[in-house]
Parts: C-alpha cells; sequence; structure tokens
C-alpha cells in the first residue's frame, strides 16, 4: 500500500527519541526525583532513538522492495 | 499536572504524523475495496498489530489496570482465557471462510451462507453498536483530559472558562479521526493503529520498570499483596474464595468459550482487520500474530494497577474533583496511588453501604504516570493514553462505514450503483459516522444510565452470536430461519436470565432482576455476566439446530467455500515452519501454559 509503515513510525520514534534524548540531557537532574533518581529522559530517549533508527532502515529497504 | 514544553511538542508531533499519514495514504484510495478493506494488500504483521490495537482503546488499558487494582493478577484471565484461545480459533479455522468466501464484512458472510434477514439482524445491530461505543470512547477521552487538567493552562491564559475543555476536547478528537480515516480510509486507520502499538509499548515499558524497581519487582510484589492479587487461580474452585467472585466453570466456559469467542470470532471490528491481509494465509496468520504481543500486555497493562495498590499510600495525587482539591479526609481513606470517588460538592469520600469508601480505580494509570513520570516522558505517556482513545474511535468508525455502505446502503437502500458512487459514500458516512458518535459522547453526559442500558441490550445481541457461527461455519445443515430464530430467541433468553438474576447486594434495575421474581443471587456481577452469556449461547445453539432440522437445507453446491466439511483444505507444506499458522498456534499454546503455570 504505497507507503512501508515502518518509515513513518521510524520518524515518529527517532524524532520522540532525540527530543527525549536532548531534554534529558538538559533538564534539571531535581525533576528525576519522581523516577527513582533515573533519568528516564535520557536513557529511554536513547532506547527509542535506536529503535526508530532501525525501523526507518528496514522501512526503506521495505520501499526499495516496494518499487521492484 | 505540569507538562512544559516538551511535552507539548512530542502530543504535537504525534497529531502531526496520524494526519500526515492520512494525507500520504489518500494517494493511493482508488477504489471502495483500498477504502473499506485497504486494498486486500497489507502484509500479516502489519494486520496482526492492528487487530490488537483495534481492541486496545484506552477504555480497555485504563479498565484493565482498574481491574488490575480491584481484582489483582486474575484479571490476567480476560488475556490468557478470554482472549487467546479465541484468537487462534478464529485464526485457524474460522478465517478459511471469511477471507476466502470473499464477503466484504462479517454480515456479508451471514447473508453468503444463512439468508438476507440474518445479515440485516446482524447489520443493523453492529452498526449501531459501533456509533455508541465510539461515542464512549469519545466521552471517556474528554473526561480523561478534564481529570487531568491537561488543557487547563492554555485555558487560563486564553481566559476562556474551563467549562469549554470537554467540548473542546470532544470536537479536536473528532475532527482528527475524521480527517484521516476521511482521506486514507481503513489503511490509515490500520496504520494508525500500529503507530499506536508501538507508543502504548513505549510509554508503559518505563513505567512498569519504574514501579516494579520501586516495589522491589515481582517478589516485592507478592509480599506486599494478598496472595489470591498475584496468583491468578487461587481459590478459583468456589465463587465465595476469590475476587472475582466466579468459579472456574462459570470463568471458562462463561469468559473464555461464550464471550471472548463472540468477540473475537465474530466482531467485525476485528474481523475486518484480518480481511484486509495480502493473502489467505497472511490472513489466518493475523490473529496468532496478534496473540503473541497479547499474552504479554497483562505485564503492561495490569501490573500498573497492581504496583499502584503496592505503593504506601503518599499523597493522593488526582481526585476526580473540581479543582483537584484533596483533603486529609480522602488521604486517609487511599489505598495506594488509588482515591476514594469524591462526592464533587462536599470534597468528602463517598462511601457504600458498608461505610467502605469506594475506590476511584480508574484512576490507577494516570497516578502512576503522574507518579513516576517527570516532564518529557510524561509527554509520551499521554500521548500513548491519546493514541489508544483515537484508535478506538477510529476503530468503530471505520467497521461503521464499511457495514453501513455494503451491508445497509448498498444492499437495501441503492443497489447497482458505480464503485465510485459507494466509495464516496463510504467518505460521506465517516463524516456522518463521527457526527453521530460526537451526539453520543453527549448523550453519554446527560443520561448515564442510558448508555448504561445500551450496553447491557448490545450484550444481550452479541451473547449468542458465536453459536450461529459455529453452527454456520461446521454444520451445513443450519439453515437461514434456524440462525436468524436462533439469534432471536439467544437474544431473549440473555434478557430473561439477566431480569431474573441480580447479584447479591445489588438493588433491582439496570443490574437485574427487573422481571419480577429474582430466581437466583450470583456473588458477583461478573459471575452473572458469564451465565447470563452461557444461557445466551445454549439458547441460540439449541433452536438454531431444531430449526433447522424443520426447514429446507441449502443446496450443497451454494455452500462451498462457506463451510468447513465442503471446503477444500489448503496444504501449507510449501510454507517455512513458523509461516505455518498452525505451528505458530502450537507456540502460543506452550507459552501460554507457562504463563498460567507460573503466575496461576
Amino acid at each position: 500500500m504505497g507507503i512501508d509503515i515502518r518509515l513513518p513510525i521510524g520518524f515518529v520514534f527517532a524524532l520522540v527519541g532525540i527530543l527525549l534524548t536532548a531534554f534529558g540531557a538538559a533538564s534539571n537532574p531535581a525533576i528525576y526525583q519522581r523516577s527513582l533518581g533515573v533519568n528516564v529522559n535520557l536513557y529511554w530517549g536513547l532506547v527509542l532513538l535506536a529503535f526508530g533508527l532501525i525501523m526507518v532502515m528496514l522501512g526503506r529497504r521495505g520501499m526499495r522492495k516496494l518499487k521492484d | 499536572m505540569g507538562l512544559t514544553y516538551i511535552d507539548w511538542i512530542i502530543m504535537l508531533l504525534y497529531f502531526a504524523s496520524v494526519l500526515g499519514i492520512g494525507a500520504v495514504l489518500k494517494r493511493y484510495i482508488k477504489t471502495s475495496t483500498d477504502f473499506f478493506l485497504a486494498g486486500r494488500s497489507i502484509p500479516a504483521w502489519i494486520c496482526g498489530l492492528a487487530f490488537l490495537s483495534a481492541n486496545l482503546g484506552a477504555q480497555e488499558v485504563i479498565g484493565m489496570a482498574a481491574s488490575g487494582a480491584k481484582y489483582g493478577i486474575a484479571t490476567s484471565h480476560f488475556y490468557w482465557i478470554g482472549a487467546i484461545p479465541a484468537m487462534i480459533f478464529v485464526g485457524l479455522f474460522m478465517m478459511p471462510f471469511y477471507y476466502g468466501s470473499k464477503a466484504r464484512s462479517v454480515p456479508e458472510y451471514l447473508r453468503l451462507r444463512f439468508d438476507e434477514k440474518t445479515r440485516g439482524l446482524n447489520a443493523i445491530s453492529f452498526a449501531v453498536m459501533t456509533v455508541f461505543s465510539s461515542g464512549i470512547s469519545m466521552y471517556a477521552m474528554a473526561r480523561l483530559i478534564q481529570v487531568l487538567h491537561v488543557l487547563d493552562p492554555i485555558f487560563d491564559r486564553l481566559h476562556l472558562a474551563r467549562s469549554g475543555i470537554f467540548h473542546v476536547s470532544v470536537i479536536a478528537s473528532a475532527i482528527i479521526v475524521l480527517i484521516y480515516i476521511f482521506l486514507g480510509g481503513l489503511t490509515s486507520a490500520i496504520y494508525n493503529e500500529v503507530l499506536q502499538f508501538f507508543l502504548i509499548v513505549a510509554g508503559f515499558i518505563p513505567l512498569v520498570w519504574l514501579g516494579l524497581k520501586n516495589v522491589g519487582g515481582w517478589h516485592g510484589l507478592t509480599e506486599k499483596l494478598p496472595a489470591a492479587f498475584t496468583h491468578s487461580w487461587m481459590g478459583m474452585s468456589s465463587p465465595q474464595t476469590n475476587p472475582l467472585g466466579v468459579d472456574w466453570f462459570g470463568l471458562v466456559a462463561g469468559l473464555g468459550f461464550v464471550l471472548s469467542f463472540g468477540y473475537w470470532c465474530t466482531d467485525f471490528l476485528v474481523v475486518q482487520r484480518a480481511m484486509a491481509a495480502d493473502s489467505m494465509t497472511a490472513a489466518r496468520r493475523t490473529p496468532l500474530i496478534a496473540a503473541f504481543p497479547k499474552m504479554f500486555f497483562p505485564f503492561l497493562v495490569i501490573l500498573p494497577g497492581l504496583i499502584a495498590i503496592a505503593l504506601p499510600s503518599a499523597t493522593a495525587h488526582l481526585t476526580a474533583t473540581k479543582a483537584g482539591v484533596t483533603t486529609v479526609a480522602v488521604e486517609n481513606y487511599s489505598q495506594g496511588l488509588i482515591p476514594p470517588k469524591v462526592d464533587p460538592n462536599t470534597g468528602k469520600p463517598l462511601l457504600d453501604r458498608e461505610g467502605k469508601p469506594i475506590m476511584d480505580y480508574d484512576l490507577a494509570i494516570p497516578n502512576m504516570l503522574l507518579h513516576y513520570f517527570p516532564t518529557g516522558i510524561l509527554g509520551l505517556g499521554l500521548t500513548a493514553l491519546l493514541a489508544s482513545f483515537m484508535s478506538g474511535m477510529a476503530g468503530n468508525v471505520t467497521a461503521f462505514n464499511t457495514v453501513w455502505t455494503y451491508d445497509i446502503y448498498q444492499s437495501y437502500i441503492r443497489p447497482h450503483e458505480s464503485d465510485e458512487h459507494y466509495l464516496w459514500m463510504g467518505r460521506v458516512s465517516t463524516v456522518f459516522g463521527i457526527a453521530l458518535s460526537v451526539l453520543a459522547a453527549y448523550a453519554t453526559t446527560r443520561f448515564n444510565n442510558i448508555m448504561d442500558m445500551l450496553q447491557l441490550v448490545f450484550a444481550f445481541v452479541n451473547a449468542p452470536l458465536f453459536a450461529t457461527f459455529l453452527l454456520g461455519m461446521f454444520w451445513k445443515r443450519a439453515t437461514g430461519h434456524g440462525a436468524f430464530f436462533g439469534l432471536l430467541s439467544g437474544t431473549i433468553a440473555a434478557a430473561v436470565h439477566h431480569g431474573l438474576t441480580l447479584p447479591a447486594g445489588e438493588t433491582v434495575g439496570i443490574k437485574g432482576g427487573w422481571l419480577g421474581p429474582i430466581l437466583h443471587y450470583y456473588p458477583s456481577d461478573m459471575a452473572q455476566n458469564f451465565w447470563t452469556a452461557i444461557w445466551a449461547w445454549t439458547t441460540c445453539f439449541v433452536v438454531t439446530i431444531v430449526v433447522s432440522l424443520l426447514t429446507q437445507p441449502r443446496e450443497e453446491s451454494k455452500l462451498v467455500g462457506l463451510v468447513y466439511s465442503l471446503t477444500e483444505k489448503r496444504s501449507e507444506k510449501h510454507l517455512p515452519w513458523y509461516q505455518r499458522p498452525v505451528s505458530l498456534a502450537v507456540v502460543i499454546i506452550v507459552v501460554l501454559v507457562l504463563l498460567n503455570v507460573f503466575f496461576g
């Protein structure tokens, strides 16, 4: 169906990942009291970024197949 | 609730991509099949995740956590007994007829197999039901936005009255869903459901991880909670000894067989996702692929409820009062993160007849999010919730526009029109389907009892359905008259059973007993529901058989491809083992048994 779904999902997650990672790196550590002292924004942002990039990669490969 | 710019950016990013997906897909929608069935071109894994997500509305997410807080891990029966076996069955045994018959909807299968009146009955009750379900979804979303005070700062800054928040939430969600379905049809809905699936997982894993870390892991949880809360089968031999108030037979027959097979195997909302698959094997694999993540969803949606009550009662984060005022009295009544329900006028907790506070379990997820998530990831958690509300709505709307256009409009109002005309009708019906949902959402705010009553009526209509499909697919002698009168009598049987019984401690009315004499008291309303379903199913099953035997059978040549014994079995020998539906089913069953043993 036209576009490979992994592409938009990958972009959304990569973008959210970048946003969270950057925010996590710059934010005041005091706000992480809630999350038991863990900087969830930074770590989870990195996980989402990695996931997003993998999806983009798979999606691009899928798109190439779609065109053939 | 302490949202900052980063949370808003994440939420807006989600809304932009939802609309963007719709806009991109518009180009590919050329025929009515593209719009209603995604051109039957979607790979199995995407259909599978959409199959799972379409059912995973936010009421489900919030409700399962609420139920986890109220009943404990026994809630997992709704997944492990109540969904997985039915998903295996629909994939292995029923999909060949749904997909192979080339029916475009579940009601259309009923016309092919039985007759016009059976289809009409099913199509009309289903269409009404979807409109109200999406209306209820819309209402619940607007209420949650109000309770969480998401939009309050914006409204204050713009000097608008906060009473407008409900209206803005309803209208905004309606417009977004309208746009992306109007443009991209079922493909758009499916793509967004897959996105929602990943968002829910991404939003809830860190929540569960932090919660478990806090209470000392699963082991810590078992030490903090009563044993029945962490052992799903404990005390199931008698309804008096387990939190659900049902015995194992009622659970397995009522929930595991009648209700869940009735839902997963016959509800067009989910079956439509499999019908969009690109091949027969892909259609059969759809529910099986969905079953894998489904088995593990209890850990994402039920565990937060368990964690919420296991935590020490600190300050309650939220109560559903007007301004979120928490009084000392309220905090004293709280159980972990779960506050009691509060009388909005006095600010005092509501008590039941025995003087115990009535807990507001629906706040388990919202309070967990607020308790553990700092700004940033809080935006992600909130986006996950909003996404599940939207796709809950979208699932109903796409099922509605298909059944309306094919089974009602094309069958009874304007047959023999061009395909373009029906594609146009699909878009028009999306608009009025959503408009009706908005009306339903407002009806809910006005007449809460009417909604309860409607849901009860739907339960009566749905309970016998699976008997009809089972006989239709596996007994070639079943006839149209048999199916029609079986369905009617099953629905009546459900209503009569409900009217003659009552859960203990309830008053006569919406809960049952409205026919006069009360013949039986059930220990809980869940037990009553399960037994209502069992009665309805059995009545439909028996009446369908009796009436079928008394009426003229259909010619066998007309039933090829619609009935098991008359349909050629397809060989799957050429597929690698991991793509064969049967081997997937075996793996699922093994994992399912292990889960039940471990958490039993």
